[in-house]
């Protein structure tokens, strides 16, 4: 028994089908890939991390290890201040334009409070981890170095505020991390606020 | 429905793909021109279900590897951690753990099927015996599985099960230690259990059910009536009469088969996980523990039937291989079915009384061995478990008797089907 066959219905119930099984697949895929997000045990251990800096000295400097990388906290002295207004020549972006910081550390000083400075120390390069050079005039790296960091894996080079150079192979400044200060002593890194999440 | 014309496959992209990989002509042989019988009921739901079954174990047990630990030291913890702490971790467990009881109660309906219909009769032997290949990868698989959880029932179960082997004679003990790979289950098992259950047995799955379709597709689909419609006439187009194209009628009817499936299973898996011990079992909440043995260690009910058997065979001449080579032999004999059925009828539907008593009879058994294998060996479950062994025995092993000498009914030429 033959009869026409309504293409016109035929293909409104196959697209109907298909659109249904459409959703019902995205849904389905949904957890799968929201399972790659970090796991609550990840978060806890990428939790903010509190540091005590009541025994850093001036001209010292701490690390820290917060989500696996280097966090440091250099206490600089007036005349790392100063330094930080007069070496705008040597430096490739010293309005900070190109860089990752918060609002807050988007400043000559790169810092909530210029004596704290708090940056990841991981070169923007390749991702090493850049050796502290803070003598001013430390002719071994170059004639009018202001005082910084050095990066012994291909050469960059940072001022006191992690502003790279000009002429180095790291295209940006050093990143800053959230932070805030709990107290005048304690500073947490990994948040933006003293307050809990 | 006309049938794709040579232009439209052999121009443009599908030309060029068609000229470096036989796309259309697969398509046509598998699908829009492999021919099943318009009759399908029921119980032919259940092969394309079981794929989607292990299409989804496969995806979620990827996505648990991502987060599981194979040591004995973390494996637990680990299983909490993807429960309680990875997102959605815990639907994507429940979904493995109630894949694998719904797998087995796929694959037991499909094989009823076969049962049912005489799906095993010349000339689909192979077929059923690859069948049965799968279904002893499948329980190897499963039991493999079982130990990763570490926990006190997957300890003590593995324990049992590979104790078993130690019941070959002369070199039973030897084989058990190159089994564990240590003098107890320890993280070496578990870690080559592991390996066995993610890597080997999957692709060994995947690959024995490529082979089972095409063993299928070389034969053609039986039916509910026993009609081998390739016998039939052609009609005009040279399909046989009572057949219909695969694609698109059972493709389509076999996701309206999924759909019913998945909502039963989502039904479990978001409101009942454990299905009150069964599906997850009390005992394995708790770490492996060799010093405590569970009040009562039991296998995950799809292998209750068997460890019924098992149980039920008593020691004889200082040995317990007895239970061991019945329960072993309750498989392997279904693996000479084809030639243990002589009936002249392949379908049920036209076979007398006392075949149907016998499968009625067969079918009781194994959901009563099931049900002693689940209880302690105590009060009248003994005695039950070795009344149906013998019955369960006695289906198979009286079959080539009462399949010849039981009335049957002649079998018609076309297919019994109602239009809807």
């Amino acid at each position: 028994m033959e009869h026409d066959v309504d293409l016109g219905r035929r293909q409104l119930l196959t697209l109907a089908t298909a659109a249904t099984g459409a959703i019902g697949v995205v849904f389905a895929a949904a957890p799968f890939i929201a399972s790659w997000e970090p796991s609550a045990r990840a978060k806890a251990l990428g939790a903010p991390v509190e540091i005590d800096i009541t025994k850093l000295e001036p001209g010292a400097m701490l690390k820290i290890e917060w989500r696996g990388k280097p966090v440091w906290v250099l206490r600089r002295t007036p005349e790392m201040i100063a330094s930080l207004k007069t070496d705008s020549a040597l430096l490739l972006d010293p309005e900070s334009q190109a860089s990752t910081q918060p609002e807050y550390a988007k400043n000559t000083d790169r810092a909530r409070n210029p004596e704290y400075f708090v940056a990841l120390g991981v070169c923007t390069h390749l991702g090493c981890a850049p050796m502290p050079k803070f003598t001013a005039g430390d002719v071994t790296i170059q004639s009018n170095w202001p005082g910084g960091f050095y990066c012994p894996c291909h050469g960059s080079k940072f001022d006191l505020a992690g502003r790279v150079f000009k002429g180095v192979p790291a295209p940006a400044n050093l990143v800053i991390p959230p932070y805030a200060f709990i107290s005048a002593t304690r500073l947490v890194v990994g948040a933006d606020s003293a307050k809990p999440a | 429905m006309a049938t794709q014309s040579e232009g439209v496959s052999n121009s443009g992209l599908m030309g060029w793909i068609n000229a470096r990989f036989p796309v259309s002509q697969l398509m046509r042989e598998h699908l829009t021109e492999y021919f099943a019988a318009k009759n399908f009921n029921f119980w032919y739901f259940f092969g394309s279900i079981a794929i989607f079954v292990l299409v989804l174990q496969i995806v979620t047990g990827l996505y648990l590897t991502m987060s599981y630990k194979p040591s004995a030291a973390e494996a637990f913890g680990s299983v909490e951690y993807i429960m309680r702490d990875v997102d959605w971790g815990w639907l994507i467990r429940y979904l493995h753990s109630t894949g694998a009881s719904a797998f087995f109660i796929v694959v037991y309906l499909h094989m009823f099927r076969a049962l049912l219909y005489g799906s095993y009769r010349s000339p689909r032997e192979l077929l059923w015996l690859v069948g049965m290949v799968i279904f002893v990868c499948l329980m190897a698989e499963a039991f493999f599985g079982y130990l990763l959880p570490w926990g006190n029932m997957s300890y003590w179960g593995a324990q049992v099960i590979v104790n078993l082997f130690s019941t070959v004679p002369f070199v039973g003990d030897t084989l058990v230690e190159w089994i564990r790979g240590d003098y107890f289950i320890s993280d070496v098992t578990l870690n080559r259990f592991f390996a066995l259950h993610v890597a080997l047995l999957p692709l060994v799955l995947v690959l024995v059910v490529a082979v089972h379709v095409l063993a299928l597709h070389e034969v053609g689909s039986l039916n509910p009536d026993g009609i081998e419609i390739k016998k039939q006439k052609k009609d005009a187009s040279g399909k046989p009469l009572d057949g219909v194209a695969f694609h698109p009628y059972y493709t389509v009817k076999d996701i309206f088969g999924l759909g019913v499936f998945l909502t039963l299973f989502c039904g479990v898996v978001f409101f009942a996980p454990t299905l009150g011990g069964m599906f997850l079992e009390e005992p394995n909440f708790e770490p492996a523990n060799p010093m405590l043995t569970p009040p009562h260690i039991k296998p995950v009910w799809y292998f209750t039937p068997f460890y019924a058997m098992l149980r039920a065979v008593p020691s004889f001449a200082g040995t317990q291989v007895w239970g061991v080579i019945v329960m072993a032999a309750a498989i392997v004999l279904l693996f000479f079915l084809p030639w243990l059925d002589r009936s002249p009828v392949k379908s049920i539907r036209y076979k007398g009384w006392l075949t149907r008593f016998m499968l009625a009879m067969f079918v009781v058994s194994f959901i009563m061995l099931a049900v002693c294998g689940m209880k302690p060996p105590q009060g009248i479950y003994p005695l039950l478990a070795r009344i149906f062994t013998a019955t369960y025995f006695a289906f198979f092993l009286l079959m080539p008797w009462y399949s010849r000498i039981d009335r049957t009914k002649p079998v018609p030429d076309r297919v019994t089907y109602h239009a809807h």
